[in-house]
């Protein structure tokens, strides 16, 4: 089978994700990339280099500068011609990107896929994750999207793909980018993060989530993370949400901090590797999954755990 | 213009999904099921658009059995003006209920078609997209806001980062995030008004969409159970168990 992996990239690097989606990749045969961008010979030649990659198809066009899927799918669809897989993963770009290509294909995407069984049969989480579907496909094709936790990283470097360009594809004059507020930050990303320090609704207000939080976090060369309730009431930009509609996460330790362990956000991070739980209530759900609990005001605890640690 | 909101029945948020012994599927017997949160933040969306003049009519669409009109009636008592149940007992996947949809936006010519961002029994995030994909339209997923302005809306979305800010022509597709708005609750007034508002009933056959599935179901089972670990008596215990981990600044 020859498959098509879709780069995440920033215009320099290839994002972590698109090395988790190699690996799925290979697993069903050759693996393929696609860069797409405008002025993408670098991250063509950083994507080239991955290891056990095959051909790297360029698309270097000012149409797929923002990655918009009106310009992109009907690309994505013409290269599928020659491929058996389109292979995605699971981030905003590629979960915007992939169901587009799927439908000019006629077939049913399989989202978020955790393991690849056979040749066409994965698993898949369900219910935020409280029920797991292995699944068979019937297409001729297939277009999957891959939880970046499940899959190790394929090697960055070691790999010696040939690039190619593509001429195919343009504006389709439809949609257009406006602007975005990225937030810069030296931290480490979430999604790829060793340790991670959350925040609840508990936390009360963005100052104490500054004032308490990211100390911890900084103690820890930390990612900082919050729950839907933190986020909805704005101590911190959505971008920190880590659960069944945020970001999934699967760091060596996760901190919940005043966080009660809903099943939505439980979704995002039970995966980690150590979860420990800081909460007054003992009786919070989180404790059910923690492998350290700590049954404390979070006031008092976070503090000294910061001094002490 | 026209609003199109599509919404599903599903097991409600709060309910503790329960995996069926013979692994076919999560029980859904007997279980409270309600709209899929995203959708109730679409048909907010909509009545909202209505309440500004941009929109005049909104259609709420549901592909499902029976009951699902239980889902459109609560549509209805929110604001929707009419609603079409495609009836089906069979499952139906994203790829069919897109096509479905295509159909019904074929004739009824919307100028939005807003949707939730992924329904919560599946987890798919797919039928926006590929509505997208077959009408030839933009689409503005996992939106934090939209503004209609003239001949295009322009969408702020949620993506990893941060947000981005795009501009579609419309029609156009939307999918809706969580923090697109609050979604009012029905006044009993409403709820009562409701009921005479127009449900039409139709089946997939009448728009000529074949919904055998594409994907087959092999199993469903239980994620893997993480044991509960232990709770420590104070800060040191914790700082000792952690160091002892190698986690330490
Ligand atoms: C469709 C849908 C999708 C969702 N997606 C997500 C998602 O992706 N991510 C997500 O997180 N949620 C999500 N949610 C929301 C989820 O259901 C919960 O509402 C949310 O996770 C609760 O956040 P919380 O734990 O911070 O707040 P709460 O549930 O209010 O918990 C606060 C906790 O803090 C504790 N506490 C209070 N004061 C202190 C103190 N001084 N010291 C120590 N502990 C204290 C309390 O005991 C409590 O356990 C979603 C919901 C829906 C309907
Ligand atoms: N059976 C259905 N009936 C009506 N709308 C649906 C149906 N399935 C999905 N949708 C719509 O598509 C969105 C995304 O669903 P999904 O792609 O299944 O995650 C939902 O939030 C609904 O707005």
């Amino acid at each position: 089978m020859k498959t098509l992996v879709w780069v995440e990239h920033d215009g320099s690097s290839v994002k972590d994700a698109t090395l988790a989606a190699v690996t799925a990749a290979s697993k069903l045969g050759e693996v393929h990339l696609l860069v797409a961008g405008e002025g993408v010979d670098g991250v063509a030649k950083v994507a080239s280099e991955i290891a056990g990659v095959g051909k790297v198809h360029v698309a270097d066009n000012a149409a797929f500068a923002h990655n918009l899927p009106e310009n992109i799918a009907p690309l994505v669809a013409e290269l599928m011609a020659s491929h058996d897989a389109f292979v995605v993963p699971a981030t905003t770009t590629g979960k915007n990107i992939a169901p587009r290509v799927a439908a000019l294909l006629d077939v049913m995407q399989i989202s978020d896929i955790l393991s690849v069984e056979g040749d066409r049969s994965f698993t898949r989480p369900i219910y935020a994750g409280n029920a797991i579907a292995t699944v068979e496909s019937e297409d001729a094709k297939l277009v999957l999207t891959v939880r970046g936790t499940a899959f190790e990283k394929a090697a960055a470097t070691g790999g010696s793909g040939t690039v190619e360009a593509v001429s195919a594809g343009g504006d389709a004059g439809l949609s257009s980018f406006v602007g975005s507020e990225i937030a810069k930050s030296e931290r480490p990303e979430l999604t790829s993060a060793k340790i991670i320090v959350s925040g609840g609704r508990a936390l009360g207000s963005s100052e104490k989530y500054q004032e308490v939080i990211v100390p911890l976090a900084d103690k820890l060369g930390a990612a900082l993370g919050a729950s839907r309730a933190a986020v909805d009431a704005g101590y911190v930009p959505n971008d920190y949400q880590v659960g069944q509609t945020g970001k999934i996460v699967a760091p060596d330790v996760y901190f919940a901090i005043g966080i009660s362990g809903a099943i939505q956000h439980l979704a995002g991070m039970k995966d980690s590797k150590t979860i420990v739980a800081i909460n007054k209530d003992e009786d919070a759900p989180i404790f059910q999954v923690a492998d350290l609990g700590l049954v404390a005001d979070l006031f008092n605890a976070v503090p000294e755990l910061t001094g002490k640690i | 213009m026209k609003i199109l909101v599509p919404v599903k029945r599903v097991l409600d948020y709060n309910v503790k999904p329960r995996v069926k012994a013979d692994g076919t599927g999560v029980d859904l017997a007997n279980v409270k099921m309600s709209m899929n949160p995203f959708d109730e933040i679409a048909v907010e969306e909509a009545i909202r658009l209505k309440e500004k003049g941009v929109a005049t009519e909104i259609v709420a669409i549901s592909v499902g059995p029976a009951k699902a009109q239980e889902t459109l009636r609560t549509a209805l008592a929110m604001g929707a003006d009419r609603a079409i149940l495609v009836q089906s007992d069979d499952a139906v996947e994203p790829l069919g209920v897109a096509k479905i949809l295509k159909a019904i936006a074929d004739a009824e010519q919307p100028g939005l078609v807003i949707l939730g961002k992924q329904a919560i029994d599946d987890d798919n995030n797919q039928t926006g997209q590929m509505l997208a994909a077959l009408t030839g339209w933009a689409q503005g997923t996992f939106a934090s806001a939209v503004n209609v302005e003239g001949d295009s809306v322009s969408v702020t979305r949620e993506v990893d980062g941060g947000l981005e800010t795009v501009k579609l022509k419309l029609p156009a597709i939307v999918t809706t995030d969580l923090r697109l708005n609050e979604p009012r609750y029905a006044s009993l007034p409403n709820i009562m008004k409701a009921k005479s508002k127009p449900l039409d009933t139709k089946a997939p056959a009448d728009y000529g969409v074949d919904i055998a599935p594409r994907v087959k179901v092999l199993k469903v089972s239980e994620p893997p159970v993480r044991q509960a670990g232990i709770k420590v008596a104070d800060v040191d215990e914790l700082v000792a168990k952690l160091k002892a981990m190698g986690v330490h600044s």
